[in-house]
C-alpha cells in the first residue's frame, strides 16, 4: 500500500452526491437548437470554419484553434449553420461570445472517422491530433490538454495523476464517468503515459466512492495495466490538482514552477476519456457528462452534447417550482448561469437547480474579527484575512505580496468565516484588476515603443529631406558657377562668341525639328493603318460608309482649323 | 608641520581623483525621476496636458514646472501615483474624466488625404494617399488627436465597451435591504 500525504486545510461540506448517481448515465436528447461557442478553452480563440446556411456533419470543425495553446470545436450533431454571432456565454459575466448555431436536422449523421493506432505516430503527430480533436480538461479548467503533454526537458516525469477526486459536493459526473467507462479512462490513460514517458501512474479518487474505485481496478486488471488506484481521504479540496498531487506524491509544486517541472502531471478522468475516443476512434469532443442535480425532481448524470441551451438542459431533470436559479459548477466554486439560453460548455461539470430553500441567502457581511479560521483551511496555506484586507482597500501590490495569485478560489475560506465574509469574491476582484492593469501597462509601454520609434523615423526623414536639399543647392550653385566660367573664358579668347551665341539658337531649332519629325512619325503611322473588315462589304455597306466618311470630313476639318487656332493663340 | 600639509594634500588628491572617475564612469544617462514619472503617465502622446508628448510632460513635472493633475487619459488614479512618487498634494483632476476609447474611421466618407496617417503619435493608422484609411483598434490609444485634421469629419470616438475579455469580477457590494 502506497503511502499517502496530507494536504493543509480543507473543509468537509456536505457532499449530496448521492440523489444524483442512482440512475446510470443518459443521454440526452437532441434539442431544437444547439448554441456552440468557438472560445471554449483557455488559450486562443478559435476563428470560425462555417457560414450562415451551411450544412455541417456530426464531428465536422467549426472553429479551427489558432495557436498552440487554443483548441479546436466542432459541431455536435449534423444540422444546417443558422448563424455565427453573438450569444449569451456560460460566463459569470453574462456576456456574449462568438459562437455557431446549430439546427439539428435529427439524422445525426456523422464525418468520416479514422481511428488510429498511436503508437505508430510521431508524439508531435498525437498532440496535433488532440487539440484539433478538441480534448481539453474537462475537469472544469479547460486548459487544452495536448499543451500539457510535454515533459519538461531537464526532469523525467515521475508521476501521471489521473485525477478522480471529484471533491466538489453535488457533482457525481466523474464518478458515473469512472463506474460506467472505466475501460476508456484506462486507454486513455495509456496514450498520457506514453506520451510523457511516466514510470507510474496514480489514479486519485476520493473514499467516498467506492463503486468507482472497484470499477477502476477491474479495469486497470483486466487491461493488464500496472496502474494503482488510490482511495484517498475525502477532504475538499483533495480533487485540486495541486492538491492531489501532494497526497499522492507528497511533492508540493511551487509557486513559480509547474508540475511537469516536478516530474508530475495531472489529468481528469474525463480528459483521459475524451483523448481515448478522439485517437482510437477518430472522435472529437462533442459531448460530455454533466450533472443535473438540486432542486429537481430526477437528479442524473446526462451524456449531453455541447451547445445544449440550458433551458433545454434543466427540462430532462424536471426542476421544482421554487427554483430561482442554476449554477454551473459546484456550490463551493460554480458561478449562477446567466439565463436559460446559455448553453453548455466543455468546462460544465455539473449543473445545480438552486431554490430559496436549498442555498439560503447569506447572512450579511459582518467587519473581519481576525479569527484565522480562514487561514486555517486554506489549502495553499494563504492568509486570507490578509488579502482581503488589501483588496478591501484596493492594496493591489500588497496582495501580491501575500500571493493572492497562488489563491484557487476553492471556496474553503468564505465557507468557514464567521462574519459571513465572500473572500473568494474580493479575491476573484483584486485578480482581475491586477490583470486590467497589467494589460493596461503592456499596451502602454507598446505604445511608447511606437510613439519613439515613430518619432526616430521622423527626425530621419527630416535630416535625409534636408541633406537631399542641399545637395540640390549645391548642385545648382555649381551650374551657375559653370557658365560664368564659360562666359569668363569667351571674354578671354574672342575667336568663340559666335559660337556661343549660336548656341541657344541651334538648340531651339534642334528641338522644333525633332518635334516635327516626331509629328510626321505619327502622321505616317496613322496613315499606314489600314481599316479592318473592309473585304467583302455588300454595295448597300460600302455606300453607307461612303456616306459616314463624307459627313465626318467637315468635322475633321474643323477640328484642324480649331488646332490651329488654338496653336496660335498659345504663341502669342 | 609639512608632512601634515602634504598628507592632506595627498589625500584630497587621491579622493578628488577617484570622485572625478566615477562622475565619468557611472555617469547616469537621463534623469531617473523622469522615466520613473514616464512609467506612470498613460503612453497615449495625446499633448492634451499641454506638452508634445507623454516624455516632455515627465520632464515638466521633474523640473516642477507643470502640476501633476493635468493627464486626463491618465485619470485621478494617475495623479496619486504621480503624488506618492513625488511627495506632492494629491490635486483634483484638471479635466473630465474619461472612459478609455479608440478612434474609429467612418470608411464610406472617409477619402483618403492623409491627414490623421500623419497627426497619430503612435502608427496606428494604416492607408494610402486616395485609399481608404483604418485604424488598427489594437494600437489606438484613443488621443483624438486624428480628429482635428479630418477635412471630412469622418472619425469618430467610441467607448471601448464591457465584453468578455476584458470582463473584470465588481468589487462585491453588500445589498442594503429594508428591515422595517
Amino acid at each position: 500500500m502506497l503511502q499517502l500525504f496530507k494536504f493543509k486545510g480543507g473543509v468537509k461540506p456536505d457532499s449530496n452526491k448521492t440523489p444524483s448517481v442512482q440512475m446510470p448515465i443518459g443521454i440526452a436528447p437532441l434539442p431544437p437548437l444547439l448554441i456552440v461557442p468557438l472560445h471554449q478553452s483557455i488559450g486562443g480563440k478559435p476563428n470560425p470554419l462555417v457560414e450562415a446556411g451551411e450544412r455541417v456533419l456530426k464531428g465536422q470543425l467549426i472553429g479551427g484553434a489558432d495557436q498552440w495553446l487554443s483548441s479546436a470545436v466542432h459541431a455536435p450533431t449534423s444540422g444546417t449553420v443558422l448563424a455565427v454571432e453573438e450569444r449569451v456565454a456560460a460566463h459569470p459575466s453574462g456576456l456574449p461570445t462568438l459562437s455557431v448555431v446549430i439546427e439539428p436536422d435529427g439524422r445525426d449523421a456523422w464525418i468520416e472517422r479514422t481511428p488510429l493506432d498511436y503508437t505508430a505516430l510521431e508524439p508531435e503527430r498525437v498532440r496535433e491530433i488532440l487539440r484539433d480533436s478538441g480534448v481539453v480538461g474537462l475537469g472544469g479548467a479547460v486548459f487544452p490538454s495536448h499543451a500539457k503533454l510535454a515533459a519538461a526537458k531537464s526532469v523525467p516525469m515521475e508521476e501521471l495523476i489521473i485525477n478522480g477526486g471529484e471533491c466538489e459536493p453535488f457533482m457525481t459526473c466523474d464518478d458515473i464517468l469512472m463506474r460506467e467507462r472505466a475501460e476508456g479512462i484506462v486507454r486513455g490513460s495509456g496514450i498520457f503515459r506514453d506520451l510523457l514517458k511516466a514510470r507510474r501512474v496514480l489514479v486519485g479518487i476520493e473514499d467516498n466512492k467506492p463503486e468507482a474505485v472497484a470499477a477502476m481496478k477491474a479495469a486497470v486488471e483486466k487491461l493488464g495495466e500496472n496502474f494503482e488506484v488510490i482511495a484517498v481521504p475525502t477532504r475538499y479540496p483533495a480533487g485540486g490538482a495541486k492538491q492531489l498531487i501532494r497526497v499522492l506524491t507528497g511533492k508540493e509544486v511551487p509557486a513559480s514552477k509547474r508540475s511537469p517541472e516536478m516530474g508530475v502531471q495531472c489529468f481528469n478522468v474525463a480528459t483521459a476519456y475524451t483523448a481515448w475516443r478522439a485517437i482510437a476512434h477518430g472522435e472529437p469532443v462533442l459531448s460530455r457528462i454533466v450533472t443535473l442535480t438540486g432542486n429537481v425532481e430526477q437528479p442524473r448524470n446526462w451524456d449531453v452534447l455541447l451547445g445544449t441551451p440550458l433551458r433545454d438542459f434543466v427540462a430532462l431533470g424536471k426542476p421544482k417550482s421554487d427554483t430561482d436559479r442554476y449554477l454551473m459548477g459546484g456550490p463551493m466554486m460554480g458561478f449562477e448561469m446567466p439565463g436559460l439560453d446559455a448553453p453548455l460548455v466543455k468546462a460544465t461539470n455539473c449543473i445545480i437547480a438552486g431554490s430559496p430553500k436549498l442555498f439560503p441567502p447569506l447572512a450579511p457581511e459582518m467587519p473581519c474579527i481576525r479569527c484565522g479560521a480562514c487561514a486555517e483551511v486554506c489549502p495553499h496555506e494563504l492568509q486570507p484575512f490578509e488579502m482581503y484586507w488589501f483588496a478591501r482597500a484596493r492594496n493591489f501590490g500588497k496582495t501580491q505580496e501575500y500571493n493572492i495569485f497562488d489563491c484557487i478560489e476553492c471556496g474553503c475560506c468564505s465557507y468557514v468565516c464567521p462574519s459571513h465574509i465572500p473572500l473568494v469574491q474580493y479575491f476573484r476582484f483584486a485578480k482581475s484588476e491586477i490583470w486590467s492593469r497589467e494589460r493596461e501597462k503592456n499596451m502602454a509601454d507598446a505604445a511608447k515603443a511606437r510613439f519613439e520609434l515613430r518619432n526616430e523615423r521622423d527626425e530621419r526623414e527630416k535630416a535625409e529631406k534636408a541633406e537631399r536639399l542641399a545637395r540640390a543647392a549645391a548642385a545648382k550653385a555649381a551650374v551657375k558657377k559653370a557658365p560664368a566660367e564659360s562666359v569668363s573664358e569667351v571674354q578671354t579668347g574672342d575667336t568663340s562668341v559666335a559660337a556661343v551665341a549660336a548656341a541657344p539658337l541651334d538648340a531651339e531649332a534642334v528641338k522644333k525639328a525633332t518635334i516635327v519629325a516626331a509629328m510626321e512619325r505619327a502622321r505616317q503611322q496613322r496613315e499606314s493603318v489600314q481599316p479592318k473588315n473592309t473585304e467583302g462589304l455588300t454595295v448597300a455597306q460600302r455606300k453607307e460608309i461612303a456616306e459616314i466618311e463624307a459627313r465626318r470630313l467637315p468635322l475633321q476639318e474643323l477640328s484642324a482649323l480649331n488646332a490651329d487656332a488654338q496653336s496660335s493663340q498659345r504663341k502669342k | 608641520m609639512l608632512t601634515a600639509i602634504l598628507i592632506m594634500a595627498l589625500g584630497a588628491l587621491v579622493l578628488g581623483a577617484a570622485l572625478g572617475f566615477a562622475s565619468i564612469k557611472f555617469k547616469v544617462e537621463g534623469n531617473p525621476l523622469v522615466e520613473k514619472i514616464e512609467a506612470i503617465l498613460p503612453q497615449t502622446q495625446c499633448g492634451q496636458c499641454g506638452y508634445p508628448g507623454c516624455k516632455p510632460y515627465a520632464e515638466a513635472i521633474a523640473d516642477g514646472e507643470a502640476e501633476i493633475n493635468l493627464c486626463p487619459p491618465g485619470g485621478m488614479e494617475g495623479v496619486r501615483k504621480l503624488a506618492d512618487l513625488l511627495g506632492r498634494d494629491v490635486k483634483p483632476l484638471d479635466a473630465e474624466e474619461k472612459p478609455k476609447q479608440v478612434a474609429i474611421i467612418d470608411e464610406q466618407t472617409c477619402i483618403g488625404c492623409t491627414l490623421c496617417i500623419q497627426a497619430c503619435p503612435v502608427d496606428a493608422i494604416v492607408g494610402a494617399a486616395k485609399q481608404m484609411h483604418t485604424i488598427v483598434e489594437s494600437l489606438c490609444t484613443g488621443c483624438e488627436l486624428c480628429i482635428k485634421p479630418c477635412p471630412v469629419e469622418c472619425i469618430r470616438m467610441e467607448t471601448i465597451s464591457e465584453n468578455i475579455d476584458n470582463w473584470k469580477w465588481k468589487y462585491p457590494v453588500i445589498e442594503l435591504k429594508r428591515v422595517a
